[in-house]
């Protein structure tokens, strides 16, 4: 909301300069956007002027030269293009020197060959308003001449754009932040602006209001002016009201808006000559009913609209936008003046789906106190009394609630419970009754009566809220909990942070994927039609047709990042990801279940000058890092070959990741054509199931014995057929070395030239040790001689010659 | 005979002497003490000689063959260590080449690294990590959260929907709830994890992280969450560093709080160049997270199947920081997209 600084100092001043104000006002709870200054700069050379004569220019048609008089011994020469300049006239003018809100100086010139010391100035030219209709001519109790035009006009204007809360639409009129200002800093509160009516209570004689859903409109209240003349908006409030970003309109309506800008009240001015018949209608609309509203624009209202009906329909949209047909116009002389309240959001949703907001509609979708009609109705009645010299007519009409007194009962013990610190009564008096609540005191208990439009305070603890705001959160003492019962990471949160360090040791960065995935993803891997992954939790409103699904596999984040990077020129990329995907449940909520991926492109080891190229990542690259990960977690885990390879993997190197029996994911390099839709060279990637680690790490590691003894080493090669699978070998080998084969490793494979057709050479290291004595040589031997029986009995292999 | 053995010893002494290298001493050592050398083959001969002269040539030339053997030793080691010197010496190395890598630098993203460090001080004060869903019940994201139904955040212009019940979490704030009904009091957690709102601009991105926290026990106060918050501001951005709190409204907490921390990139909103400071505007304060004291409306909630939550009894505060902002401010990150956009040039400035 936009406040008019000098409006604010009208209720409250505090003598304190803006910036001390909007930093008050910040620390008890309305934050201050921006401080802006409108108008004038310096007005010390802005002064009125009475034009003596006026005469059209030798060479201009357009142009008058004007002489006047400034205040000073001799009048001054003025040339004005205005058409309305006349002799006689008392006007603003600007000398030479003076700055224009605009930014232009107004110097010593010559128009058309004929000298003009200043400018007569309209009232866009002074920032007052945007109207350009000729010049601004000032009433005659402006004189005399030389006054300085501040004195008359709101020529320099500060201005405080507030973001008030949903929870206090109390202040969004003027004087609600003058409260809150008067309560911050005790400056005096000047008595409430509604305190004087010129109305009357009682039946509005020839009108009535019906309302049909209290629900929609909680009261609505009319009366009604008969006024002569144009009447006159004081040139003060037409500056504030420019300044608060509502231009001026005519009095009718500026008294309808000043309302709102001091009191909070929107109100509604109907032309009631325009008004079928005695009766307005408060009622839900009908869809497809049609009106006209103000703007011009021909609107279709929704079932639910609400609207405000006379005997030819509707003639406004409620809180939102009057109708044209019943707008107050020049002739207007009989003024239906309409004061409700509405449901917030009723009004919200309206004006959301008319896509039409006003001040008004703002204000009434938070939800305004029943009171403010009464305010409204009150203040606006000293406006038609200052603009017209009008009094309403006899009665008010009145549909809707009262709005009884709200009294609370708050502990002073339960201030010091919630807040802290020691709290006397009156310490919690005072800031209560500061904001205008009432407060009577039985010991420690207090009776709180709740301001009429307060409607954010029913409880204790909002109570508590208003006394801490206002007293200061400064002056909290800080002080610790004491009660807990001691900080834990559960053991799935730790292995998760241990796996991501481990990817991160062995040189992998971790990205932050998307949650969201594109539909297409799907057959980018190219994935079979009845692929589990492609059953997907669907948004019903994404951003965009390209974040439609949420992700069920980490793989496609991590392929466009490193596409993303390959093509700005990367030559190795290493990224993981751990976090959950997210798979349809049957009943309740998704499956998230945490997911660790990842991808290696470029060289296998970190180049350098003695190896300025090594060979690129393969599988076999991929097998090593589930060996740091999963090793590190000492879960018993393998890679096997895939029955079905995944569609996007290389069919012959990759497969599956067993872990502890069960299949946990998969691991390999990308099929070459998946790796060429995502701009990718050979690329190793890998996805499995954290939780699945979890189940298979152990919860301790118990200490294995480690021997005194030497160890005796043996190699044996051996050629295995194509079709035995190297880990079985190594398998059948650990399990027919006895106890003292302490490890097997392979430390050579080998096919082509020498090698048997359909077979390769593997060679295999044995290291036994006993632990209880030194090993013979003689003893590993045999110990040897036993795996190769078993290699050549069960796989069919042949000790190479 | 004892002359000739005089006499090879002087000879044998002067060529020992004389070898330059530890390969031409053993050669000299082959000389004069080897299998077909002299001076062993005369002790072998001094068997044959007459049993009075044995005695004293055999003497003889067993004395010569230990001098020399002592004097070869001794030479040998004063050899070995002017060539190993030597050796040392000529074996440079460049040592400002580059160094050969044995493995890849990799690490954690700075969202991961931001959580964890926020996530240790939270441990360290004595809160356990609670965890919820991501795809969520409308009813846990929004009512048991006290929010009006007709609140404007529930709509489908702001909030990403699965279906009717079920949306994207807009906020940790629902694992409150989740972790209050799983455990009675007293509570102390911190819920971290991702959110979902329907924004993507310039400041927003349509999935971010946010951390909650939540303590609930007898008696926990406002001045409680200000010193938990002062400490956490403390550990995370410098030990001298200040809070304020600032009235704020949030439908789950009452009072509300906007927390701001001093700014820790000038002194009162002034940079050393006497400037305007860019990170506070000037003001001298960085709003880092919203806090409050929790709503008596989500304990009634909470206490419709776990009466231990009767607002009456229990007291309790929530806060709720956004990851991105906390891991910007602090690191100086000019624009969020370049926390998604995974540049590995980026990711290796913090791993
Ligand atoms: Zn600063």
């Amino acid at each position: 909301m936009k406040v008019p600084l000098s409006l604010l100092l009208k209720f409250c001043d505090p003598g304190l300069p803006v910036e001390e104000i909007a930093s008050i006002l910040a620390l008890t709870g309305t934050e201050v956007e921006r401080v802006t200054k409108l108008g004038v700069e310096d007005p010390s050379t802005f002064v009125v002027g009475h034009v003596v004569s006026c005469e059209k220019h030798p060479d201009a048609d357009r142009l008058n030269v004007c002489s006047v008089d400034i205040g000073g011994s001799e009048p001054t020469q003025i040339v004005c293009g205005a058409p309305n300049v006349a002799a006689g006239q008392l006007v603003p003018v600007a000398l030479t020197g003076s700055v224009m809100p605009n930014g232009l100086k107004i110097k010593k010139a010559k128009l058309r060959g004929v000298e003009s010391n200043g400018m007569i100035c309209a009232e866009d030219e002074l920032g007052l308003s945007r109207s350009h209709e000729g010049i601004l001519i000032l009433p005659e109790s402006s004189g005399p001449a030389g006054r300085p035009l501040a004195d008359v006009l709101p020529l320099g204007e500060t201005v405080l754009e507030l973001e008030i809360t949903p929870n206090r639409p109390d202040c969004l009129g003027v004087y609600g932040v003058a409260r809150e200002l008067h309560a911050a800093t005790g400056a005096p509160l000047a008595p409430a602006p509604w305190t004087v009516d010129h109305g009357t209570s009682g039946d509005l004689e020839g009108f009535a209001l019906d309302v049909a859903d209290p629900a929609v409109c909680p009261r609505f209240t009319a009366r009604i002016y008969e006024i002569e003349g144009a009447g006159e908006t004081p040139m003060e409030i037409q500056g504030h009201l420019t300044a608060a970003g509502m231009r001026p309109i005519s009095p009718v309506v500026d008294i309808t808006n000043y309302t709102m800008l001091v009191i909070g009240e929107p109100l509604h001015a109907f032309d009631l000559d325009k008004l079928d018949g005695q009766k307005l209608t408060v009622r839900s609309a009908a869809g497809g009913e049609k009106l006209t509203t103000l703007d011009g624009q021909d609107r279709t209202l929704e079932a639910g609209d609400p609207v405000i009906d006379d005997a030819s329909g509707p003639t406004s949209i409620a809180g939102v936008m009057g109708g044209a047909r019943s707008e107050v116009g020049e002739g207007t002389t009989r003024v239906l003046l309409e004061a409700a309240v509405w449901h917030g959001p009723t009004i919200n949703s309206t004006s959301n789906r008319l896509n039409l907001r006003s001040e008004a509609s703002g204000r009434f979708e938070k939800g305004l106190a029943p009171a403010l009609t009464d305010r409204g109705q009150a203040f606006a009645s000293q406006l038609f009394s200052e603009f017209f010299g009008a009094t309403p007519n006899q009665g008010t009409a009145v549909a809707g609630q009262d709005y009884p007194d709200v009294t609370i009962k708050l502990a002073a013990s339960k201030v010091e419970s919630l807040v802290g610190g020691a709290w006397s009564v009156d310490r919690i008096v005072k800031p209560l009754e500061a904001l205008g609540f009432g407060v009577t005191v039985t010991g420690g208990d207090l009776d709180v009566t709740v301001p009429s439009d307060r409607l954010d305070v029913r409880r204790d603890v909002d109570l508590i809220e208003e006394i801490v705001r206002i007293d200061g959160l400064d002056g909290i003492e800080p002080t610790l909990p004491s009660g807990n019962k001691g900080g834990l990471l559960s053991r799935g949160q730790r292995i998760r942070r241990e796996v991501a360090d481990e990817l991160g040791a062995a040189g992998l960065f971790e990205i932050a994927g998307w949650s969201f995935a594109n539909p297409n993803l799907g057959d980018r891997l190219r994935l079979a039609e009845n692929d589990a992954r492609r059953v997907v939790v669907e948004l019903e409103n994404p951003m965009s047709s390209e974040e439609a699904h949420m992700r069920t596999t980490l793989i496609g984040s991590l392929l466009e990042s490193a596409g993303t990077n390959v093509a700005r020129g990367a030559s190795s990329v290493r990224l993981f990801e751990i976090g959950p995907v997210y798979l349809p449940s049957e009943e309740g909520l998704a499956d998230e279940p945490i997911r660790v991926a990842t991808l290696l492109v470029g060289p296998s080891v970190p180049p350098d000058w003695g190896n300025p190229a090594p060979p690129s990542v393969d599988i076999h690259s991929g097998t090593a890092l589930l060996e740091r990960v999963l090793g590190s977690q000492r879960v018993t885990w393998k890679v096997l070959p895939a029955r079905d390879p995944e569609p996007f993997l290389h069919p012959v190197r990759s497969g599956v990741i067993e872990i502890d029996g069960h299949i946990a994911g998969w691991m390999g390099e990308l099929h070459p054509e998946v790796a060429a839709e995502f701009g990718l060279p050979n690329t190793v990637v890998a996805e499995f199931d954290l939780k699945a680690v979890e189940s298979a790490s152990p919860e301790v590691v118990h200490y294995a014995p480690v021997s005194p003894h030497p160890v005796v080493s043996q190699d044996l090669a051996v050629l295995l057929p194509l079709t035995v699978a190297s880990a079985d070998a190594v398998a059948a080998a650990q399990h027919a070395g006895g106890a003292e084969l302490e490890s097997v490793a392979v430390f050579d494979v080998y096919e082509g030239d020498g090698v048997d057709p359909g077979f390769r050479s593997l060679g295999l290291r044995f290291v036994f040790r006993a632990h209880d004595r030194t090993l013979t040589e003689d003893e590993a031997t045999a110990a040897r001689a036993a795996i190769l029986a078993v290699l050549e009995s069960e796989l069919g292999a042949k000790q190479r010659g | 005979m004892i002359d000739r053995i005089s006499k090879i010893t002087a000879e044998a002494k002067a060529a020992i002497d004389s070898a330059a290298t530890t390969d031409a001493l053993e050669q000299e050592r082959i000389n004069w003490l080897g299998r077909k050398a002299e001076l062993p083959n005369l002790l072998r001969g001094v068997r044959e000689l007459p049993a009075e002269e044995r005695g004293a040539a055999g003497k003889a030339a067993n004395e010569a063959r230990v001098e020399l053997e002592n004097l070869i030793d001794q030479r040998l080691t004063e050899l070995s260590a002017a060539e190993l010197s030597a050796a040392i010496a000529s074996d440079t190395a460049d040592v400002t080449l580059p160094g050969k890598p044995s493995s890849f630098r990799g690490g954690l993203h700075l969202l991961t690294k931001t959580m964890r460090e926020i996530e240790d001080v939270f441990l360290g004060l004595g809160y356990r990590i609670a965890e919820g869903p991501e795809i969520e019940q409308v009813s846990y994201n929004f009512d048991a959260l006290n929010h009006d139904p007709h609140h404007p955040a529930r709509s489908a212009t702001d909030t990403f929907y699965v279906d009717a019940s079920t949306l994207l979490r807009t906020h940790t704030s629902p694992v409150q709830v989740r972790a209050m009904l799983a455990e009675p009091p007293p509570l102390y957690v911190i819920a971290p994890g991702r959110v979902y709102r329907r924004d993507d601009d310039a400041t927003h991105t349509p999935q971010f992280h946010q951390i909650e926290g939540l303590a609930v026990d007898e008696g926990i106060s406002l001045a409680d969450l200000k010193g938990t918050l002062l400490a956490f501001a403390k550990a995370i951005f410098g030990e001298e560093r200040e809070i304020r709190l600032r009235p704020h409204f949030f439908p789950f907490t009452e009072p509300s709080v906007e927390v701001d921390v001093s700014c820790f990139a000038c002194d009162s909103g002034k940079t050393e160049a006497g400037d305007r400071c860019g990170l506070c505007k000037g003001t001298a304060w960085i709003e880092i997270l919203g806090a409050g004291m929790v709503d008596p409306n989500v304990f009634a909630s909470v206490a419709a199947e776990r009466p231990e939550y009767d607002p009456a009894k229990v007291q309790g505060f929530a806060f709720g920081l956004g990851i991105e902002r906390i891991a910007m401010l602090k690191h100086s990150v000019p624009d969020l997209r370049l926390l998604y956009d995974n540049d590995i040039r980026f990711l290796e400035q913090f791993a």
